[in-house]
């Protein structure tokens, strides 16, 4: 609720990120930032991984023949792991392996739908506030601080009891609604601290018209925190989504995620827990290569700390 | 200081209205009825709606509404649940247990959080370095139930260090495991926040200077760095406030800790949305009242914020 | 202020009295960067003795300040080594010494004034505790008497209303007043030495002589040695004894003030005095140096002046030139010495 200077969900470094911006160094900036990642195993391990879940996500049939909720036998429900069924079975019978690779498109499809849609409004509200200052800022800002009042878990439970429907695309907008401060305030001071600089005065006093300004000048330059803070955030996103199914007011079955298996796992954790360990697995390999990939990529920015 | 103060708490009243009234707008204005929404697909006896509809004074415009459902809310009103129950008699003595968690995981976060931070930022690029922010990050990957029941699993039934639930043996032994699990997350960003903030402090010309004043390396870091490095981790650590509040609803409700969180974690399985509702609002008003003080603490620790 | 040499003795070895005060001898200074090598200070000399200014004057990147602060002992190792050299004060070798003992030097015999004193000083402790500090850790005074000597130390360097101030941020100070505190907090345990890295740099023209005048002023009641670094010759003409010329690391030229000014013997000192406004030579041509410094990454074959040089021979990129004596007391590093020293000044 204040704007103290850290508000980012990871905090560290997107200020840091910051100092490397400038207007010569742009191109250079992300080539130094490239052959750096490209000799990082980091990058290519997270890199790796979110290919495969991508590819799970995309075309679930090259992983298995079976479509969610298919050919499950009540009879044979929470089945330990076995060469018949890699995974086991879950609690309505379900080959666990079948239900794990369909979980995969709706928890990536969230966490990077609402990734991308926070990052659109942070990029554009953003700029436009930092850029013209005055009211308009003043009025964002204030409302970036309400919505920033607002704890993530409890902001989402509190919204998502009352809404109508918890399929994929109203928790979708329920998480956007609560994810999009962090990164509209990175933005918002990014702009700000490159508004001012020299080579945007130039462009201004050469006549470029705001717009222009904005698009070739500021936005280019002040981008890069914003864009680290957003696969972080993905990983993020994907753990609160996860979250929320497990208290019950997230995905609702018959919708498969990772998030939904692994909160119907829960009551069953001590005597069945392969139930808890597939999903948990892939979907913290997930998460955790998202935020590795982002601290990668913040770190190949950050010219200070190589 | 004293105008630093004042202004911090005017700023924060619009925040305060705001928040509350975008709860109250996301669950009473949104199209259909929200006392039948409330209720989720559970069948609602039709006068027990038309009760409720009264209570919540949805016949009146919106602001009213929320003008009316926060008088109540100040004075101690929560609502009521679906069978004519107050919300606040059903909170009232949780509130010991969950303040008792919170703080248990927030100073467990605190303490170990930046202890690791300072290991890390002192070395930086070696092998503590790499153990601390692997470790957080992993601890950041896993969703908090899953790390729950975990811990619940190996050190309540496997090992049996700590009771597996409830909190028979009081504090603070039954809240030292769910402290830890709720604690953990912000227990990785405070060691990370501390870990950068330091390693940055320490390349800073003050600390060259300090170096030069000929002071032992022990009090150039303790005295000189650390202290800078603390004042982003404290900001940090008063936002955390709203996340341990979240957590506490998944991780009471893993380790059966009769609290607030419980009751909201119970009354969700219900769909007892009032409750809910109620509940939550509270949580917020409190996370915001937290923030608040540690806004004013920030400009203690923080002279340049004072004269801005 | 006086009565505290007495007890300042017992925790350093006792001085040779014969020796000069400060004795740099071929000092050299590498930095790894990004797995390179970068040679910021290569074999860099000079002696100082009690109540002398040397400035050490150089373009940025020249190793000057890196050179001040291995002086110092404050450089962060690694990614700097000092490689060789030696930094002898009154005689006793400091180079060697381990931290414990090294520390007990810092502030106490050699103290340093730092160029921006806004981040310099701690921004979250006021000036005073700032300067107490000193008294506290380092002669153990209490409460009271580390106060008295704070507001006694604040007013010899001119800060008015000291008492009430001593309360105060550094950051509600005016960039002058600021560098006060520095030089004040410097000089609070009366060192032998004082090293002033770019004093006056960030400061307003006006202010930056109130600044010199005061640090030469308080030089001569202290009887301290000063060593003055800097880039600009204006700061240098009017308080320093001698000059050390460094270019790319190394000492290209050092003389009596006076006669590096009449009588410059390096090309490179030439080619400065050549490049800044004087009164006296009022409507000549400026002639600024041809090139930009080299990467210190990278140095030069030979000499490292001569792809910049305007009389370079081939001879320049093969050998290095050895600091030869073209005067008594004066040196210069280059193949020509004599013949630009004897040449009339431009």
């Amino acid at each position: 609720m204040s704007e103290g200077p850290v508000t980012a969900l990871e905090p560290d470094g997107a200020a840091a990120v910051a100092v490397a911006g400038g207007e010569i160094g742009r191109a250079s900036l992300w080539d130094d930032a490239w052959r750096d990642l490209r000799r990082r195993w980091v990058f290519w391990g997270s890199a790796a991984v979110l290919a495969l879940v991508t590819l799970m996500a995309a075309v679930p049939r090259l992983f298995t023949g079976k479509g969610p909720n298919e050919g499950c036998d009540p009879n044979v429900s929470k089945l330990g792991p076995s060469g018949a069924h890699w995974f086991g079975t879950d609690l309505a019978g379900c080959d666990y392996y079948v239900q794990v690779v369909h979980g995969a498109r709706p928890t990536l499809l969230i966490g990077v739908a609402v990734t991308l849609v926070a990052l659109l409004i942070a990029v554009v509200f953003g700029t436009l506030a930092g850029y013209y200052g005055g009211v308009a800022d003043a009025l964002i800002a204030r409302l970036t601080d309400v919505f920033f009042g607002l704890p993530f878990v409890l902001g989402a439970t509190v919204i998502l009891v009352a809404f109508p429907g918890h399929g994929m695309w109203a928790m979708t907008l329920v998480l956007v609604l609560l994810g999009w401060t962090t990164m509209i305030r990175i933005m918002r001071g990014q702009v700000i601290s490159v508004r001012d600089a020299d080579y945007v005065q130039a462009a201004r006093l050469l006549g470029a018209s705001d717009r222009r300004i904005m698009a070739r000048h500021v936005l280019p330059n002040a981008i890069a925190p914003v864009i680290v803070v957003a696969t972080l955030n993905v990983g993020h996103v994907i753990v609160g989504e996860a979250t929320l199914d497990f208290l019950g007011v997230g995905l609702q079955y018959p919708e498969v995620s990772w998030g939904l298996q692994l909160g119907q796992a829960k009551d069953f954790v001590v005597d069945h827990p392969h139930l808890l360990i597939f999903p948990g697995v892939f979907l913290s390999a997930t998460v955790l290569s998202f935020l590795m990939l982002g601290d990668a990529v913040r770190d190949a920015l950050d010219p200070k700390l190589r | 200081m004293w105008r630093y103060a004042l202004r911090r708490l005017l700023q924060a009243v619009p925040v305060f209205i705001g928040t509350t009234l975008l709860i109250y707008a996301m669950v009473f204005a949104l199209p259909g009825d929200p006392i039948q929404a409330l209720a989720g697909d559970k069948p609602v006896p039709e006068n027990v709606l038309q009760t409720l509809r009264e209570r919540y004074n949805l016949n009146d415009p919106l602001l009213i509404q929320y003008g009316k459902y926060m008088w109540g809310l100040v004075h101690g009103d929560l609502g009521e649940n679906y069978t004519g129950q107050s919300v606040s008699e059903m909170l009232g003595g949780r509130w010991t247990v969950t303040a008792r968690l919170a703080l248990t995981a927030w100073i467990f976060e605190m303490v170990v959080g930046i202890a690791l931070g300072a290991w890390a930022g002192l070395r930086r690029g070696r092998l503590a370095d790499t153990l601390v922010l692997g470790g957080t990050t992993l601890v950041i990957a896993v969703p908090v139930f899953v790390l729950g029941y975990t811990a619940q699993l190996l050190f309540g039934l496997h090992w049996k260090i700590f009771p597996t639930a409830g909190t028979d043996d009081g504090w603070p032994m039954s809240y030292i495991l769910p402290g830890i699990v709720l604690g953990s997350l912000g227990l990785s960003y405070v060691a990370r926040l501390t870990r950068t903030s330091l390693a940055e402090n320490l390349r800073a010309d003050y600390v060259r200077t300090a170096n030069a004043k000929g002071l032992s390396r022990t009090r150039v870091v303790g005295r000189h760095a650390l202290r800078n490095s603390l004042i982003p981790v404290v900001t940090y650590l008063g936002v955390d406030f709203g996340n341990l509040m979240g957590g506490a609803i998944v991780t009471e409700g893993i380790f059966n800790l009769p609290g607030i969180g419980q009751q909201v974690f119970t009354s969700i399985q219900l769909k007892e949305g009032p409750v809910v509702v109620g509940a939550v609002t509270v949580l917020v008003l409190i996370f915001l009242l937290v923030n608040l003080v540690v806004d004013l603490l920030y400009g203690v620790l923080d002279p340049r914020i004072r004269y801005e | 202020m006086t009565e505290a040499t007495g007890a300042k003795g017992s925790t350093v070895p006792a001085p040779r009295p014969d020796a000069p005060l400060l004795e740099v001898d071929d000092l050299h200074v590498r930095f790894r960067v990004r797995g390179q090598d970068v040679h910021a200070v290569n074999g860099l000399s000079y002696t100082l003795d009690e109540g002398e200014t040397v400035a050490i004057l150089g373009e940025s990147g020249s190793g000057k300040s890196v050179a001040a602060q291995a002086v110092m002992g404050i450089l962060d190792v690694p990614p700097a080594r000092i490689e060789r050299g030696s930094v002898k004060l009154r005689g006793t070798e400091l180079l060697g010494l381990p931290e414990r003992r090294r520390r007990e030097y810092r502030g106490d015999r050699v103290a340093m004034v730092f160029q921006d004193a806004l981040t310099a000083l701690n921004p979250v402790f006021t000036v005073g505790d700032q300067i107490r500090e000193l008294y506290r850790v380092r002669r153990g005074l209490g409460r009271k008497e580390s106060k008295a000597r704070a507001v006694e130390l604040m007013e010899r360097v001119r800060i008015p209303s000291a008492a009430r101030r001593l309360g105060d941020h550094p950051h509600q100070f005016s960039g002058g007043m600021r560098q006060r505190i520095m030089i004040a907090m410097a000089l609070a345990l009366e060192p032998d030495v004082l090293i002033a890295d770019e004093p006056t740099t960030a400061l307003d023209v006006t202010v930056q002589a109130q600044i010199m005048r005061l640090l030469a002023d308080l030089q001569d009641e202290l009887r301290m040695g000063m060593v003055l670094i800097t880039h600009d010759l204006g700061v240098v003409a009017g308080v320093a004894d001698r000059i050390v010329v460094m270019y790319a690391g190394s000492v290209a030229e050092q003389a009596p003030a006076r006669a590096l000014y009449a009588r410059p013997a390096h090309p490179y000192t030439r080619g400065l005095l050549a490049s800044v406004p004087r009164l006296d030579r009022r409507g000549g041509p400026l002639l600024p140096i041809g090139g930009a410094p080299p990467d210190p990454a990278a140095l030069p074959s030979g000499c490292p002046f001569h792809p910049r040089c305007p009389r370079a021979e081939a001879v320049c990129a093969a050998e290095r030139p050895p600091l030869v004596a073209v005067a008594p007391g004066h040196d210069a590093a280059c193949h020509f010495a004599a013949e630009v020293h004897g040449a009339e000044p431009e």
